[in-house]
């Protein structure tokens, strides 16, 4: 398999000029004549499907939830970064660039990147015009704050809701679109496999979760933009209905899985409070401005937070990074929160949490400051663990929130299998071994109002496509394939629940391929997971039948996926012999305990091609190419 | 904790629908409703029973799946609360706790607890935009927003869509919720052009889907998990009444 990126020539900034102009057009009266799928509905399927749809083209959209407003986007806090420098403070398109490779920790590509920076100004101007209520100075401009990882002010906001005004604005563009016909909305409808025909992605095969019945959906293009895989660890900070069917399925058919091993853990979540936890909470990333981080010195210290004295207390951040203390990016400060509980003095129910302590800014800034600022967030930890945190220190943990691997595409957003194209957290391509804050949405709209309108005109202007009929044997093949999965699970009638195997694999990707990792564990996990997997296939009992509205075979199905997907992750984090970003092999680190990245042997995407169901997959390697940064070791001691 | 839950069962929607009960014992008050609830499907699927249906998602208060009547109230007795954010603690050992789903006529019942709110996506299509096409819009800051517009439509803004106004209102009426959109894009001035059309086809298209009318009950502001104030109502009234008055525009919003 030959991983052509396809990155157009020329200087970097001039590439996407250039490739607009080179990319073939359809003519808009031809465009009605072509129908493109698109599976999910976030910030990026949204925002794709109403901009095809304006174009001209025949719009399907598939969501799992009961309306796409929905999607997991809605959950985003913090904001959105642009390269607007409003703000007059030395930003630029090559600096949001720069600072997003440099956040990567140098495992992107750079052509992308790049073009997602300059994309960033359109996605603002496009949201202020649709009404998204972003924060305003008095004069009515456009405000901006902070975020890691930069030293400019580029992050846009709406409150704490960005995601939300921003997934709204994309919800109602579509909305707008369905209203005229012009895009078919199906909701409840979770997509099981993709159409290949003479090659080529053709076509969905869906089950509708209200009536249960298997249809195939039939099109030009397929567009996957279904979000990350973050709940392959059972808890994380996603919703408890994101999943990896849809990516893995077309993985399975032959697109390639980059980079799967590239996980992000989130420094500030509430910690788990039972086995009975469903999922996990974010406290957002600003609190560190304010809030000091501290375990007690000694392991086993069991007196109440108060009761320890100033100098029995480790201000580890401010002690190991006196630079950036609190601040530190979030995969050095989640995998020092690991090391002080690995030490036996974590805090809290198992011992599993580090105090995030705002009593010095209390005491420095007054109360009702720290009201002003947090107010929203000190009321919601308090509402989850009926504590006070204006009195007691906060108890955080890190979880896992973000997924940067995920299907490989090339420069126009095009996996290794033709015709499907891959948006947003689906795919691996922009956020390298750790994403920033605040670019997610950002990649998310940018992919879908900006990139790939042009890119499918291309790809269905080069192609030719024959029509297929509904009842050409394929599609009653992968139809039937579907319905014969769902059966299988259907009929083993054993005795375990879909959740608690999904509970006993994310203890296993948690303990062996999370925070940190090392050969011994990844082999063990790697002898695990198909253990559990065959006794999943054995041992699963999906109550309920297949014609009708059943949340326990969603949730099997989702699960029988994760239980291949965690091994592949496994597999590439075993493979990956070096530390970079969100992914730390203990293996290779500094003396003092930081990422070592092997610039040698690891410079390069691996992506991953399945191999049939008895073979192991094949590790395919992009070489990556760094013609406009230079390489360095991050450093924020 | 041990308590008692009564719990509407209906296994679709032509089922006429009733009432079970079950024991919840030993729940943990730092469960959210929903994680008791789990706890409870965990035990029925032990015996073979299938699980109580309701419809979630994020479980942490924003997208506005969840929903539930919980003894006799929207999203339960905690104000400003989704059913997700709920926790046990809120009640007492020994409760008898009933739940119902969303019970309205535009909201017909696909399983369980589980309700069909397709209505308000059709609203939404009515005229709950600003069309503009993707490319078209302007810089950013070429349109300046007074920060009270801003921060007024914002507040109308978070609406999450879960349809706990028309559960709570004595008449079904979706008031809140369109009065939310309309006075979210009518704050702002992209949302003046289409803003008469907008509300007209809002207001038609929220009575053709079964919606009863609003009589200023206030309900629907008290269950509204986001807060959501009384005064957008009042706002779309305005428009609605001002718009009326012109030429009725062409509905639709479209090209």
């Amino acid at each position: 398999m030959d991983l052509r990126a396809k990155i157009p020539d020329g200087p970097l900034a001039e590439k996407w000029t250039k490739h607009r102009f080179d990319m073939k057009l359809v003519n808009p009266a031809n465009k009605r004549k072509h129908r493109v799928l698109v599976v999910g509905t976030g910030l990026a399927g949204a925002s794709a499907a109403a901009s095809m749809a304006e174009l001209g083209y025949v719009v399907e959209a598939f969501c799992y939830q009961d309306s796409p407003r929905r999607a997991h986007s809605i959950a985003a806090q913090g904001g959105i970064n642009a390269a607007k420098n409003y703000q007059n403070d030395g930003d630029s398109v090559f600096r949001l660039f720069y600072d997003t490779i440099k956040g990567g920790d140098f495992r992107a590509r750079e052509a992308n990147v790049y073009r997602l920076a300059e994309l960033s100004v359109n996605i603002i101007d496009q949201c202020a015009a649709q009404g998204v209520p972003f924060a305003r100075e008095y004069g009515g401009l456009l405000a901006n704050r902070s975020f890691g990882g930069a030293q400019v002010s580029r992050t846009f906001y709406a409150r704490g809701q960005t995601g939300q005004q921003l997934l709204l604005g994309a919800y109602q563009a579509l909305e707008r679109q369905i209203g005229l016909g012009k895009v078919a909305m199906f909701s409840r409808h979770e997509m099981q496999d993709v159409l290949v025909i003479d090659g080529r992605a053709r076509g969905i095969v869906v089950r509708d979760m209200v009536t249960g019945e298997i249809s195939c959906r039939l099109g030009d293009a397929v567009v996957l933009a279904t979000g990350g895989y973050g709940n392959v660890f059972y808890l994380s900070t996603n919703a408890i209905g994101c999943n990896a069917t849809a990516i893995w399925r077309a993985y399975k058919r032959g697109a390639l899985f980059a980079n799967p091993c590239y996980t992000q853990i989130h420094p500030t979540c509430i910690p788990v409070s039972g086995e009975h936890q469903s999922k996990l909470t974010l406290m957002s990333e600003s609190l560190r401005n304010d809030g000091r981080i501290w375990v007690p010195k000694r392991a086993g210290d069991t007196r109440p937070p108060t009761g320890i004295p100033e100098g029995d207390r480790d201000y580890y951040l401010e002690r190991r990074y006196p630079s950036y203390g609190n601040l530190s990016p979030r995969d050095i400060a989640s995998r020092a929160a690991k090391q002080v509980c690995d030490e036996g003095r974590g805090i809290g129910p198992g011992g599993l949490g580090v105090y995030l302590d705002f009593a010095d800014a209390i005491s420095r800034l007054g109360e009702d400051v720290i009201r002003e600022r947090y107010g929203n967030l000190f009321e919601m930890y308090e509402r989850i663990t009926d504590e006070n945190p204006y009195k007691v220190p906060m108890r955080i943990f890190p979880a896992v929130h973000y997924t940067m691997g995920g299907l490989w595409v090339d420069y126009d957003l095009m996996s290794t299998l033709p015709g499907l194209h891959v948006l947003g957290e689906a795919n691996f391509s922009d956020h390298g071994a750790n994403r920033l804050g605040a670019s997610a949405l950002m990649q998310g709209l940018a992919d879908g109002y900006f990139v790939i309108p042009y890119t499918i005109g291309n790809y269905l202007a080069s192609t030719k496509l024959e029509k297929i009929a509904e009842d050409h044997a394929e599609v009653r093949r992968a139809r039937d394939e579907v319905v014969d999965r769902n059966r299988q699970l259907l009929a083993i009638r054993g005795k375990t629940s879909p959740t608690a195997f999904h509970r006993r694999l994310g203890k296993i990707m948690w303990e062996q391929c999370g925070m940190a990792r090392n050969e011994r564990g990844l082999t063990e996990a790697l002898g695990k997971i198909p253990e559990l997997r065959e006794e999943f296939w054995r041992d699963v009992n999906v109550l309920g039948e297949g014609d009708a509205l059943n949340p326990s075979l969603e949730r099997a199905g989702r699960v029988a996926d994760f239980l291949e997907l965690a091994e592949l992750m496994c597999r590439d984090a075993l493979e990956r012999r070096e530390s970079c970003g969100g992914h730390f092999r203990e293996e290779f680190q500094t003396e003092d305990g930081e990422a070592r990245r092997d610039d040698e042997r690891f410079c390069h995407v691996a992506a991953w091609e399945y191999q049939g169901p008895e073979a192991p997959p094949a590790r395919r390697v992009e070489p990556l190419a760094f013609e406009n940064v230079h390489l360095q070791t991050r450093s924020y001691r | 904790m041990d308590l008692t839950l009564v719990v509407w069962r209906q296994k679709h929607a032509k089922d006429p629908g009733g009432f079970v009960t079950y024991p919840a014992k030993g729940i943990s008050p730092d469960m959210s409703f929903l994680e008791m609830l789990d706890v409870v499907n965990e035990r029925l699927f032990a015996q073979g029973e299938e699980p109580i249906a309701f419809d979630h998602d994020c479980r942490e208060g924003i997208c506005g799946a969840c929903g539930m009547v919980i003894g006799g109230r929207a999203h339960g007795p905690r104000g400003l609360t989704t059913t997700c954010q709920l926790h046990m603690r809120t009640f007492a050992d020994g409760d008898t706790i009933t739940i119902e789903p969303w019970r309205a006529a535009a909201f017909p019942v696909v399983r369980d607890l589980i309700v069909d709110r397709s209505a308000f996506d059709r609203i939404i299509q009515a005229g709950g935009f600003v069309s503009v096409a993707t490319g078209s819009a302007p810089d950013g800051n070429a349109i300046l927003v007074p920060k009270p517009s801003a921060e007024g439509a914002m507040d109308a803004a978070s609406c999450i869509g879960c349809g706990a106004c028309v559960a709570a209102c004595p008449n079904a009426s979706a008031a809140l919720f369109v009065g939310a959109k309309v006075a979210h894009l009518g704050q702002l001035p992209q949302g003046q052009p289409e803003r008469h059309s907008r509300v007209l086809s809002m207001v038609d298209r929220m009575d053709q889907e079964g919606f009863g009318s609003c009589t200023n009950h206030g309900e629907c502001e008290a269950a509204c998990p986001k807060g959501i104030s009384l005064e957008n109502i009042a706002r779309m009234n305005r428009d609605y009444l001002a718009a009326s008055f012109l030429k009725r525009p062409k509905v639709g919003g479209g090209e």
